[in-house]
Formats: C-alpha cells, structure tokens, sequence
C-alpha cells in the first residue's frame, strides 16, 4: 500500500540552499529519534548495573561491571507484596489469558464481519452501530455492573471471566476489521456459492475463510499488543490467581518497601515489553495497517 | 410484511443465529451495564448498590468534590498538550520522512515503537528517567550543574507536564504512521504543479496536503482523545494520582471511588458524566466516517 509517491527530482547538483535543507530535515529527525530511543537506552543499561552503580546517579552511563543479576531476579524472585515469585508468574498468566482471548475474539470478528458483510439480518446495521459506539466509551461505564454479573454466575476474578471481558471489549475493532475487509471481496463469488446451494457456514469455511489470511494477520497483531497491554481489565477482572505481566510489574516497581531495587524494576520492564516489541518489529507495515484499518481501538 | 418477512428470515435463518453472540454482548455488556451504571448514578449507593431514587445528588455532591474537578482539570491540561504536541510532532515526522530520507524505515520503526509498549511501561520508565534523586537531575548535578532542576514527578505543579512527556512519548508515533500513510496516498502532481507555480513547500503542505488528509487526521485524533479519556494505566504507574491530587485524572477517580473508597453512587455519576462527554464528541464523527461511506450492507 505505501510507496514511494514522490517524483523522482532530475539528478542536478544540490544548491546551497537545499543541502542545508536536508541537513536540517537529517538533524530533526536524528535529535527526535535520539529522544525516542532514550527511554530504551535507559532501560537497557540500568537493568545491567548493580544498585552500588546506579547510586552513583549517572544514568546514561554504560554498565562498568556488566550484571544479569537484576534479570534473574525479575524473572525468578521480584517480590510483589509479601509473594516473591518473579514476573514468570505473570508471564505465564499473561500467556493463558492471551491465547484463548485472541482466538475466540477473531473467530467472533470474523463470523460477524462475514455475517453483516454478506447476509441480510434485519437490525444488524443498528448492534453494529451501538457496538461501535461501545468501543469509544470508557471501560468505567461498564466494569461495575459486569463484576456484580460476574460474580453472580461465579466466573468473578477468573480465567473464562477475563477472557470472556476480552471478548467483549475486543468485539468492535474485531468486527468493523473483518465487515471492512468482507465488504471489499467480491460479492459475486458469495452469490455464485449459493446459487449452488451452499448454506451459512459452507460459504465461510470454504470461501470466505480461506479469503481472510491478510486480516487475519492484522487482526492477531491487535489482539496480540492490545490485549497483552492491558491493564485495567486485568487488575479488575482476573482474579488474584491470574494476574497479567502488567498489573505484576506495576506491583513490583511500586509496592516494594525498603530500598527500590531500579536495577530489578528496568529488567521487569523490559521483559514486560518484549512479546509486544518483538510482534512490531516483526510485523513491520502490518502493524500500521491495523492501526489505519481497525481506527478503533478498545 | 408478515409472509414476507417470514420467508426473509427462513433464508437468512442461520445468519441470525451467528449473529446472536454479538446481540448479545451489545445488549447485555454494553447497553444494558450502561443503563445499569446510570440508574446507580440516581442511587444512594455506597458499597453495595441501593435501588432508591435520590435525584442529582450524587452529581451535586461529585461537582461539590474537589478531587473530581481537579481530576477535570488535570485531563483538560493533559489533554490540550498531549493532543496539540502529538500532532504536530507526528505530522512533522511524517512530513521530513516523506522527503526522501535515507533509513526511512529505520526512523519509521524508532517513532512507533513506543506505541507498542503498554501504558504501565510508559509511565514507569520515565518515571524512572525523571526520578530527582538517581534520573536525569542527579545526573546532570553530578556534571556540576549544581542548580540544575528536573523534579516534574515529584513537584504537584509539574507532574502534569511528566504524564504529557510520557504520553507523547507513547503516542506521537502514531499521527507520524498514519500521517505519512496519507502522505504516500496523494498525487505526485499536486507537487509538479505547485512547483510550477513557485508556491513554497510548507504552504503546499498547510493549504493543500493537509486538508486532503482530513480522514487520517480524524482517525488519529480519535485514538488519541479515546487514549487520554481512558487514561488511567500511565498515571497509576507512574504518580498514582500524586503528589497529593496534583494528578489524578477522572478514570482513576472513578475506579477508586468503585474499588477503595466504596462510593459506588458517586463513581458512577461520574461514569455517567464521562458517558455523556464522549458520546456528544463522539457521535458525528463515528457517524460521518463509518455510516456516510458504509460498507455493502450499509
């Protein structure tokens, strides 16, 4: 979808001018680049000093005695509170939450993309528009009346109850991405399925499913960020048992009592953000599609 | 009617029933837990809910409370800065990006990936860089500055600029994506013409290109106002609401006044005044820029 739209300038030696144009046009790129990358440094080399260093309060200094020790100490003994078990805990719940709240969120996207896309179900236009509509307001609206649901059917702080809280809170982006993309197949191929006689689910499966991979992978890519990103719903809806990665980490960087150990909180950081970074760096141009295509976001 | 819709829905039969998760997660989880949290807004209710019928008292009392107007006024500020600083920032990058830059992606990649990363990691890492005692104060001092001063996250009168570096940090790579997408999506002409005509770049840019952008520009400023509305994970993590009041925001005086403070009736009159916020903003630009297009079965 992008390309290089600009026309190609005749090959001519640059004026005056124009060189300190892109001098100037390299220098505000570099200077921002360098502050949004600083964070990052930060991170990277305080997780790799001992506390004896980072009392010294030079905190752009490189690591003069390089330790994992703050990076075992996340992963394995950071405390929150009086249980001192690590942010694997974490991960691991993050892991059990995100799986099934990924798969059943796009399956539900898909069927009712297709759904709305290509069968006519009086009223649908009209859940599609307050769905849509659900997804600008803030998740304070909503919470309270669902714990008092949820703690009535008993799926109150557990694992079905914050997967099913993904599944509703994800359903907007879901949907509006797979009924955009359908809308964009062509209707031909649906009708000729049923002039031949294929019902509902024949035609998604068969046609319409296989159709879906570039969606699909947009849609994994959201899924996969928003939800191991998430905070809020974690902390109210998941219980003590499944605590996500991110309500551990902000548990260990700020209910430690005694000395904060900077060092152990930067590595926990950092492992918080590794599943998130590492499906950016690799999902590359799919990841600004989603946020162009999706333009909701839960 | 009565035959024919009959015989319409025999048709479409299985349609409806695949649609039913989704009518029934817009009934209940949103429409009906959004009626529910208003009704609670006209109640007495204090840990648990009550059903009787006290009025606008509640939102007498919560305008008469100065941690919730202080909270709107916090999220005014935020807002203002955060929106007008993303903006241009983003817009910028997108512009000098768009001139033909060597590593083009690599900037690309350095502007978003923030974006990327959860709230709760925005907000400890610089509160980490900002902390006065071992961060960029310390640091500086240690170079002989000895006057210098960078106590945003702990002085009440500049924790908000703390939480607008973060955020902006966190969401300006997002105008930058979506900004240069529609860049790359505009007629290599306009530039042949305009420079033809001698009309200098940066006029081109402000009369012609961005208005032409007017879609990716809603879009992105649509994510964003939702992100500061909700906003709550980035000032949990990195002032809990501190020094004081001087950063609470109104999602987390809602959650408090649900979770800790036990004022189910007064948190929810709050939701209500947030609900009743984002729909007024929000219903014609859901409406101009999902329904005027539509899809094929709008």
């Amino acid at each position: 979808m992008m390309r290089q739209a600009k026309p190609a300038v005749a090959r001519r030696p640059l004026t005056y001018q124009e060189v300190w144009g892109r001098v100037g046009i390299y220098a505000f790129l570099g200077v921002v680049a360098l502050f949004f990358l600083l964070p990052l440094y930060v991170m990277l080399v305080t997780s790799f000093k001992s506390m004896d260093e980072i009392r010294l309060g030079l905190i752009f200094s490189l690591p003069q005695q390089f330790t994992i020790d703050a990076w075992v100490k996340a992963w394995t003994s950071a405390c929150t509170g009086l249980e001192c078990t690590g942010l694997r805990v974490g991960f691991g719940n993050s892991v059990k939450i995100l799986v099934p709240s990924v798969v059943v969120s796009i399956l539900l996207g898909a069927v009712n993309g297709y759904a709305l896309s290509f069968w006519k179900v009086k009223g649908a236009n009209v859940l599609f528009a307050c769905l849509l509509l659900g997804s600008f307001i803030p998740y304070q609206v909503f919470i309270y009346p669902l714990v008092r649901v949820y703690a009535q059917t008993g799926i109150y702080g557990s694992l079905p109850g914050i997967v099913l809280t993904h599944v509703i809170f994800g359903m907007p982006v879901m949907t509006l991405l797979f009924r955009n993309y359908y809308s964009g197949l062509p209707v031909e191929l649906f009708k000729a399925a049923r002039i031949d006689g294929a019902g509902f689910w024949k035609i998604f499966i068969s046609i319409i499913l296989p159709m879906s991979a570039p969606i699909a992978i947009v849609a994994v890519i959201m899924q996969v960020t928003a939800i191991w990103n998430d905070f809020l719903l974690g902390l109210v809806f998941a219980g003590r048992e499944n605590l996500p990665m991110t309500v551990q980490l902000n548990n260990i960087v700020n209910t430690t009592t005694g000395e904060r150990a900077y060092n152990v909180n930067m590595a926990a950081t950092v492992l918080t953000s590794l599943v998130p970074l590492a499906v950016y760096l690799l999902s590359g141009r799919w990841f600004v599609r989603g946020i162009a295509s999706g333009a909701v976001k839960g | 009617m009565g035959a024919e819709f009959i015989r319409h829905v025999k048709r479409n039969f299985v349609a409806y029933i695949a649609l039913l998760p989704m009518a029934a997660v817009v009934i209940f989880a949103y429409l009906g837990t959004m009626a529910w949290s208003v009704r609670l807004s006209f109640s007495s209710s204090k840990l648990l809910p009550r059903n009787d019928f006290v009025g606008l008292n509640q939102y007498v009392t919560l305008f008469d409370t100065s941690r919730w107007l202080t909270s709107l006024g916090n999220l005014a500020v935020i807002a203002f800065f955060f929106l007008l600083i993303c903006f241009v920032l983003g817009c910028l990058l997108a512009i000098f990006i768009d001139q033909n830059v060597r590593g083009e992606s690599l900037f690309r990649t350095v502007f978003l990936y923030p974006y990327a990363m959860s709230f709760v990691v925005a907000g400890l890492i610089w509160q980490w860089i900002l902390n006065p005692d071992l961060g960029i104060q310390a640091t500086m001092r240690g170079f002989g500055f000895s006057g210098f001063v960078l106590d945003w996250v702990v002085n009440p009168r500049m924790v908000l600029y703390a939480v607008i570096l973060a955020t902006v940090w966190h969401g300006s790579g997002l105008v930058m994506a979506l900004i240069l997408a529609g860049l790359r999506g505009i007629d290599g002409e306009i530039w042949r013409a305009t420079r033809i005509d001698g009309i200098p770049a940066w006029r081109v840019y402000v009369s012609i290109v961005l208005p032409m952008l007017r879609p990716m520009i809603i879009t992105s400023l649509v994510l964003l106002s939702i992100s500061i509305v909700k906003m709550y994970d980035v000032v949990v993590a990195m002032t809990n609401g501190g020094p004081g009041t001087a950063s609470e925001v109104p999602a987390k005086f809602i959650m408090d006044n649900l979770f800790e403070r036990a004022n189910i009736g007064l948190a929810t009159a709050a939701s209500t005044v947030m609900l009743i916020t984002v729909l007024m903003v929000m219903a014609p630009v859901i409406y101009s820029q999902y329904f005027r297009k539509g899809g094929r079965a709008a």
